[in-house]
């Protein structure tokens, strides 16, 4: 009884938000709005943390198999007696953790936000979207069934548009949100027919049903088109809507504009909680990814691909939110492929709970450096890297936490960034390529960070210090007190025994790792760290001869291995340019120009009325004629049986 | 008798609402707003006619057939109707024909209704034409345009020969199986080629009305050269009417042809999907824009429908619901802006948001509807719809329609954004609403957002089928 008390408050209490900030909130809450989101929150947040307690030592005892529990369901709609929609809350230690984290993450940045958009006229709204956010994504993570992860999938888009498209008095913020709701909305035409193939081919919608009867594995053998099976299509087509989430190459091209939102926002959706949910859909759907074979090929290589890819664009960006966005591309393409390892059998555990591990950390440590660069650009009024420089004396608190949050993310022990990275790399190491590349993003993860770390705080001499970091008490609280909480966790959580929370089947897997195992990863990260401080530490010359070395791959990398550019092409220039502008003008000339044309042609009235207006109708009974006769030769000649 | 009038409740009580419509005019004239008052309360007590309990049966030797679906079904369209006139109250008061307004609105009602209750093909072809005729007279009701001219020409010339096909069809297959019944046709039919050529000619009389490609050429010129309130009326009560009356055509008397229909619909939701919506990508007039997308979302329903699935027919009348409520919507917001600025253009309603707030919401809200977007009910419309074309195996077709609502949700947002995001150069004043208005929009956008949510509404309909 005290976990479904529990878990619903934690649901509740942003849909209460949204609802009192969304309705009355324009004219009564104009002020203190921002306190009241924040109150729900913790509450929100205390309940998930008690409800973790609960559910781990309470429920299960720890150590042992973890069984799952529903807190609460009821049958939305019911279409037939086998398929049927529920509502409800699921827990399992997969399902706890994200609720944790988002709940915690979400507070957080909400008390962050009470001071960092204290001057914006639409605060309340602000608000009002933020708390619908979590409220989606909390929906989100806790689903029984595959139509309400579908639900609340689209409603973090939507809410998440909102939230991109905050400054709309921009049309760059304008113009990203647009891209990501579309981008991401084409990605889930591919999630919608992967749910629909798995639903019919395996006769419900209903999570439990699908894991714990067999008939996932019967579907799996039947074979549905182009000599896959229904399984494998519909696993696919759902990573797609997955990968479009998580911005996984090639729907990656979303995410760096997305930057366009608001900073708190970026740190909240853009970099703990929706653009993972990718990396959540495949855990939670683990036990079918399992069976599909092909479909666990494809997540293992777009996930080191897409973290290839970042990592490498991350090294040439100079907008420092847009550094942090392809690093948060490269992070959960690890995650993606830790997963795909897992599910291809080889490294069940390792790659699972490390994707996992990996997830928790990041959404705390991506945070952080996020808020971080949140205050430097709250002081340097600019995103760009090269009017930072310097302000390791003018911010002292941001400079330790970004450092702190730095190492973490390069992979440095005792940090929480080194055991979660480490599980994933434990799992590849019977891979010699792929471990070998996983390397390689690691070095340029240190590489990247550090260079972007150097370029921020030192590279120019200390400025002096002028005024107090955080002048306002309540600029301490609202600044401080997150950035503190997640410095502390960045540099606590790797102790957390996660295997033992957080693994398949809920059974717990202690990771267990060697020092010869954690020896690469940390070389590569100092030598990474150590190319970066020989580049950056102080203003010279080297960045830009690297640069040239690297020539015409540097410029590519630059601009981002013309990505956007191709999707500009063919969006712009060939569906909307020929397609649609050709659409458009036959409608124009052919059916429009009759009424355009009808202040001309009344002065003409009599003359025209013959050729031009009984000729319209011919043409029309034309196609009409036209399109029975085809329709009626298609059918004659096309016999059923 | 008394049960004889039950049955037809919804007729009977149209019939009367029209007859005192007719005498009042008879009277001394009165003021265009009293006349609008006296309207909405008749459609009133038609509503509430329409609730009182009656048994499913049949009347004039199974002529009329009516149960509890058919029934609703009628509820739905008085429903929306009253919806759409408080929402043009605006333009009533202003008309000096309004009792001609509500007597052809009346007498076009009352042909779906028997369009919807007919057990007979003769019964079929009587009440489609009384459903459209009087739209022809009312497309011109804008005596002072000459736009609303051409639509009227356009819309009567075009029926007549999607009637005359249709009367073609008719005769070839009482010539094949010597009967007209709904009951009597299925066990007759064997698909013999002149079967078969005389379904596309029935389906042509259907498509024709549907806007379904390539017989909706009439649609754009029409829908944009009528009044608004007429234009709502063509694209939500008309084609809702025919919505039902195709579904039940289809799954009971066309059932033994499935095979055949099957492809007819396959072929003409690819293309009804993708030119509507191509077409809607780049129009600049509001109206036009949503005739062209409502034309894309009949190509919804006729991918649920291909299936032959026992969802899809239950699928589709919620559609039709949730579709009632987001286009109403849509349109309410362009007709009273038209009414109150006489301004359509996209580009008119940059900055919206800024002088206008609560309309730009509804709009807004319907449009997201309209482009299947969660918690909305057109996203659970939209779900149901693909969810029953699945329920055939055809994914592609499925996966061809969802590709589509991702365009659709392209345009949508360039609407959206327009209302909230750009910068006007010339804004709009400021409009207020009267009270009627005020409450279509109020009923619209609650019915956008409750309809879904509220499982109960879908839940009804499947029960009902």
């Amino acid at each position: 009884m005290a976990a479904t008390g529990y878990a619903l408050l934690i649901v509740l209490m942003p849909l209460a938000g949204f609802v009192v900030l969304g309705l009355a909130g324009r004219h009564h809450l104009k002020r203190s709005a921002g306190w009241l989101a924040t109150a729900l929150m913790s509450v929100s947040a205390a309940a998930a943390l008690l409800l973790a307690w609960h559910y781990f030592f309470v429920q299960n005892a720890l150590g042992r198999s973890l069984e799952p529990a529903e807190v609460f369901r009821f049958r939305w709609l019911s279409f037939s007696p086998s398929l049927y929609v529920d509502m409800g809350m699921h827990l399992d230690g997969l399902s706890v953790m994200m609720l944790v984290l988002v709940s915690t993450v979400s507070l957080l940045v909400h008390l962050y936000s009470v001071e960092y958009l204290r001057s914006e006229e639409r605060y309340t709204s602000y608000f009002a979207f933020l708390q619908l956010f979590t409220f989606s994504m909390l929906g989100l993570v806790v689903s029984v069934n595959l139509f309400q992860i579908y639900f609340f999938w689209e409603l973090v888009g939507v809410s998440s548009y909102l939230l991109i498209g905050f400054h709309y008095e921009r049309p760059s913020a304008v113009s990203a949100a647009k891209k990501a709701f579309v981008v991401t909305r084409f990605a889930d035409f591919g999630f919608l027919i992967g749910i629909l193939i798995v639903g019919f081919s395996s006769t419900s919608f209903d999570l439990n049903t699908l894991f714990q009867t067999n008939c996932h594995v019967d579907a799996a053998r039947e074979e549905l088109f182009l000599g896959m099976s229904a399984i494998t299509w519909g696993t696919l087509l759902m990573f797609m809507g997955g990968a479009g989430k998580s911005a996984m190459f090639p729907l990656h091209i979303w995410l760096p504009d997305a930057m366009e939102g608001p900073t708190p926002v970026s740190a909240l959706i853009h970099a703990a909680t929706m653009v993972v949910a990718g990396v959540f859909l495949v855990a939670r759907l683990f036990p079918l990814y399992e069976v599909a074979w092909l479909t666990a090929d494809v997540v293992t290589v777009i996930g080191l691909t897409s973290s290839l890819l970042a990592a490498i664009i991350a090294c040439t960006q100079t907008d420092i939110k847009r550094v942090l966005a392809y690093s948060t591309m490269s992070q959960i393409g690890l995650m993606l492929f830790g997963l795909g390892l897992a599910a291809q059998g080889a490294s069940r555990e390792a790659g699972y709970v490390g994707s996992q591990f990996h997830l928790f950390t990041h959404g705390f440590f991506k945070a952080l450096l996020f808020l971080a660069a949140g205050v430097v650009i709250h002081r340097v009024h600019s995103n760009e890297v090269s009017d930072m420089g310097g302000l390791r004396r003018t911010l002292p608190l941001t400079h330790l936490v970004f450092l702190i949050a730095c190492l973490a993310i390069s992979g440095i022990p005792p940090l929480s960034g080194f055991f979660s990275k480490e599980t994933i790399l434990l799992a590849a190491a019977s891979h010699p390529f792929w471990y070998g590349l996983a390397l390689l993003v690691s070095a340029l993860t240190a590489f990247y960070m550090f260079r972007l770390y150097f370029l921020t705080f030192w590279n120019k001499p200390a400025l002096p210090k002028s005024e107090p970091e955080l002048p306002t008490a309540s600029e301490r609280l609202a600044y401080g007190f997150p950035l503190v909480v997640l410095a502390v966790a960045t540099a606590v959580n790797g102790f957390i025994p996660f295997g033992l929370f957080v693994a398949p089947d809920g059974r717990p897997y202690p990771v267990h790792a060697s020092a010869a195992a954690w020896l690469p990863p940390v070389g590569a990260a100092l030598c990474g760290i150590a190319v970066a401080a020989w580049g950056y530490a102080r203003a010279s010359e080297r960045p830009q001869e690297l640069a040239r070395r690297f020539g015409a791959f540097y410029s590519v990398a630059y601009r981002k291995f013309y990505i956007d550019e191709l999707y500009a092409y063919i969006t712009r220039r060939i569906i909307f340019g020929k397609v649609g502008r050709s659409a458009a003008w036959t409608d124009r000339q052919v059916v429009d120009g009759a009424v355009n044309q009808a202040g001309w042609l009344i002065q003409q009235w009599s003359l025209l009325m013959k050729c031009w207006q009984s000729g319209r109708l011919q043409g029309y009974a034309f196609w009409f004629f036209v399109g029975a006769g085809l329709l009626a030769v298609v059918l004659l000649l096309y016999s059923p049986n | 008798m008394i049960e004889a009038l039950l049955l037809m409740k919804h007729e009977m009580s149209l019939t009367v609402a029209a007859v005192v419509f007719l005498l009042v005019r008879l009277g001394r004239t009165r003021a265009a707003a009293t006349y609008a008052r006296l309207g909405y309360l008749l459609l009133g007590w038609c509503l509430l006619a329409g609730l009182i309990p009656a048994p499913p049966g049949q009347l004039f030797a199974g002529l009329f057939v009516t149960s509890s679906l058919v029934s609703m079904q009628k509820s739905f369209l008085t429903f929306g109707l009253l919806l759409l006139l408080l929402a043009s109250d605006r333009w009533l008061r202003r008309h000096d024909y309004v009792p001609e307004v509500f007597l052809l609105l009346f007498s076009s009602l009352l042909g779906l209704f028997f369009l919807i209750s007919s057990g007979s093909l003769l019964m079929f072809y009587l009440a489609l034409e009384l459903a459209t005729l009087p739209i022809a007279a009312l497309c011109n009701f804008d005596l002072q345009r000459r736009q609303a001219s051409e639509a009227a020409t356009k819309m009567i010339l075009s029926s007549a020969f999607s009637s005359g096909i249709l009367l073609f069809g008719i005769s070839l297959l009482y010539g094949s199986t010597g009967t007209l019944h709904f009951t009597e046709l299925p066990q007759r039919l064997n698909g013999s080629a002149l079967q078969v050529t005389a379904l596309v000619l029935l389906f042509t009389g259907f498509a024709f009305k549907l806007s379904v490609v390539p017989f909706h050429l009439w649609t754009a010129d029409v829908y944009e050269g009528s009044p608004v309130p007429v234009t709502t009326y063509l694209s939500v009560i008309s084609k809702g009417g025919m919505v039902f009356i195709f579904c039940t055509a289809l799954y009971q008397v066309f059932q033994p042809l499935q095979a055949y229909w099957h492809v007819l619909l396959v072929i003409t939701a690819a293309a009804t999907l993708l030119v509507g919506n191509l077409f809607a990508l780049r129009q600049e007039n509001l109206k036009r824009f949503l005739a062209f997308s409502s034309i894309a979302q009949v190509g919804f329903i006729l991918v649920a429908l291909s299936s032959g699935a026992e969802l899809a027919r239950a699928a589709a009348v919620y559609f039709v619901l949730v579709y009632l409520f987001s286009n109403i919507g849509a349109f309410a917001v362009v007709g009273i802006i038209s009414a109150a600025t006489g301004k359509e253009r996209l580009s008119d309603y940059r900055g919206l948001y800024r002088s206008n707030p609560r309309l730009s919401w509804a709009l807004a809200l319907s449009l997201f509807s309209l482009a299947g977007i969660p918690p909305t009910a057109g996203f659970f419309g939209k779900f149901f719809l693909l969810m029953s074309g699945a329920d055939g195996r055809q994914y592609l077709l499925v996966a061809f329609a969802a590709v589509n609502m991702v365009v659709a949700l392209y345009y949508y947002l360039r609407v959206v954004r327009a209302l909230f995001m750009e910068q006007p150069e010339a804004p709009l004043p400021i409009v207020t609403t009267v009270l009627p208005e005020r409450a279509a929009l109020v009923i619209s956008v609650a019915g956008v957002l409750i309809t879904g949510l509220f499982s109960g509404a879908y839940e009804t309909i499947a029960r009902l089928i």
